[in-house]
């Protein structure tokens, strides 16, 4: 299929593009790396009559180290982000989920930012994002605002980013030496997650002294599985005593039911993934 | 209509496009690269991927002005004076096709993923052609080409400039 007609501007700097993204006359997108708005405009899922093509503008990729916080510009790829030393140092579970994106092809194109933003419920970054506790760096008209992640999801495809911003970077606080893991549940290759599982924990002397666990797919947003974070304080970094604090993962939580698998079927996949994470966590 | 100048296959072409024509119809129907066939349509089975600048895309996935200025491989840009890439030859020395209808996708991401990774296991051959599907189903051997390939011609696929 072949998109609707629109007109098209690559702007070269943050200011220029949210002064693009200031006409009342135009219906606009973002193009990020395109890699879930390209199909979407194909499909002609939307008809913008103007794409903003954030790509051109340097300051937004990279990946910077400041101190107790790793930058990572919203628009750097995938591929840079899991291959990134620093981010598989810093954040682990970050770089980790990353992996688990897409293929190869769309690694290379698509971007943390555009992921994020887009905020689909069966994505994989915004699970990681949310545990890890980044904040969100959104510019508009006004200058700069700093969201925390657990404010950012707002409901599905909908984020704190409003029509006339864009998304700049992540800050996210080092998470050194903690062990981390994504558990994926997919049937088939490529798919999008029926469930995941972000969990980063830390271990001192065979006990587990924080941990930060996040659902993918288990509702409209990300969610914090407060509860199995606190049973697990304290506890041993091992088989049974990890299970039964995973147990109560799907607490609170409202999965869909789709063809890939009903509501209950999510809540048992919540508890059984957030066993097997947290443990391949706390191996590593 | 937006101007770009985009390198394929070691030409430079310069040419006016819609904003909206898809990189994978722009090598098609403007500069006749039909090599790189349209599969799914819906970013799924990897029949389009190229290289851009020297790593794998899948061409319905990006716009030909998102290509302006930058360098793409196709299919047909790989075999050098009647010669085939080592890829390609490994493809036929290994019957690693049926209809052959991904087989520019799949090429196109075995060398690609040897570039990444020059010596990969059999099951990092499979997860890196995750994005490529074959509708004939006839994995084992590709799967057996690409690890042939890596065997025996590391050299020159790692070190081909980049584009290559």
């Amino acid at each position: 299929m072949i998109p609707v007609a629109f007109d098209y501007t690559a702007p070269s700097s943050v200011a220029d593009a949210v002064s693009a993204l200031g006409s009342d006359s135009e219906e606009i997108k973002v193009l990020a790396g395109g890699q879930s708005l390209i199909p979407v405009l194909r499909l002609r899922l939307a008809a913008p009559t103007l794409l903003v093509d954030i790509g051109r503008i340097p300051e937004l990729r990279g990946i910077t180290d400041e101190g107790d916080a790793l930058v990572i510009g919203a628009m750097t790829t995938h591929a840079e982000v899991a291959d990134s030393d620093l981010v598989k140092e810093h954040a682990g579970v970050l770089a980790k989920a990353t992996e688990a994106v897409a293929d190869p092809q769309v690694r290379h194109r698509g971007t943390l930012g555009g992921s994020l933003v887009h905020a689909d419920p069966a994505g994989d970054l915004p699970a990681p994002i949310l545990a890890l506790d980044a904040e969100l760096v959104i510019a508009g008209a006004d200058g700069e605002r700093t969201v925390p992640a657990a404010n950012f999801f707002h409901d599905m495809f909908a984020t704190a980013v409003g029509d006339r911003e864009i998304l700049t970077k992540v800050r996210i606080p080092k998470h050194t030496g903690w062990g981390a893991h994504y558990e994926k549940f997919t049937r088939v290759a490529q798919q999008w997650s029926i469930v995941a599982v972000a969990a980063t924990v830390k271990v001192d002397g065979g006990s587990i002294s924080a941990a930060k666990v996040a659902l993918t797919n288990m509702g409209a947003t990300p969610i914090r599985a407060t509860g199995v974070e606190q049973a697990l304080l304290g506890r041993a970094a091992a088989g049974d005593t990890v299970k039964q604090a995973a147990s109560s993962a799907a607490e609170g939580t409202n999965p869909p039911t789709d063809t890939n698998g009903d509501a209950s079927y999510r809540r048992h996949l919540a508890n059984v993934l957030t066993g097997r994470a947290v443990l391949a966590a706390a191996a590593n | 209509m937006a101007q770009i100048s985009i390198k394929v296959d070691g030409v430079e072409y310069a040419d006016a496009v819609e904003p909206r024509t898809l990189l994978v119809h722009y090598l098609r129907d403007q500069v006749g690269k039909t090599g790189t066939v349209v599969g799914c349509d819906t970013s799924n089975c990897g029949s389009c991927t190229v290289h851009l600048d020297g790593t794998s895309v899948k061409s319905c996935t990006v716009l030909a002005v998102q290509a302006d200025g930058h360098e793409v491989t196709t299919i047909e840009g790989l075999a050098k004076d009647g010669e085939l890439h080592p890829m390609q030859q490994a493809f036929h020395e290994n019957h690693a096709l049926q209809c052959g209808f991904c087989t520019p996708g799949m090429v196109m991401q075995s060398i690609d993923l040897l570039r990444d990774n020059p010596s990969p296991t059999e099951e990092e051959v499979r997860h890196g052609l995750e994005g490529n599907l074959c509708r004939c189903t006839g994995y084992q051997n590709i799967v057996k080409a690409v690890l042939a390939a890596a065997e025996s011609a590391p050299v020159r696929i790692g070190t081909a400039g980049g584009t290559l």
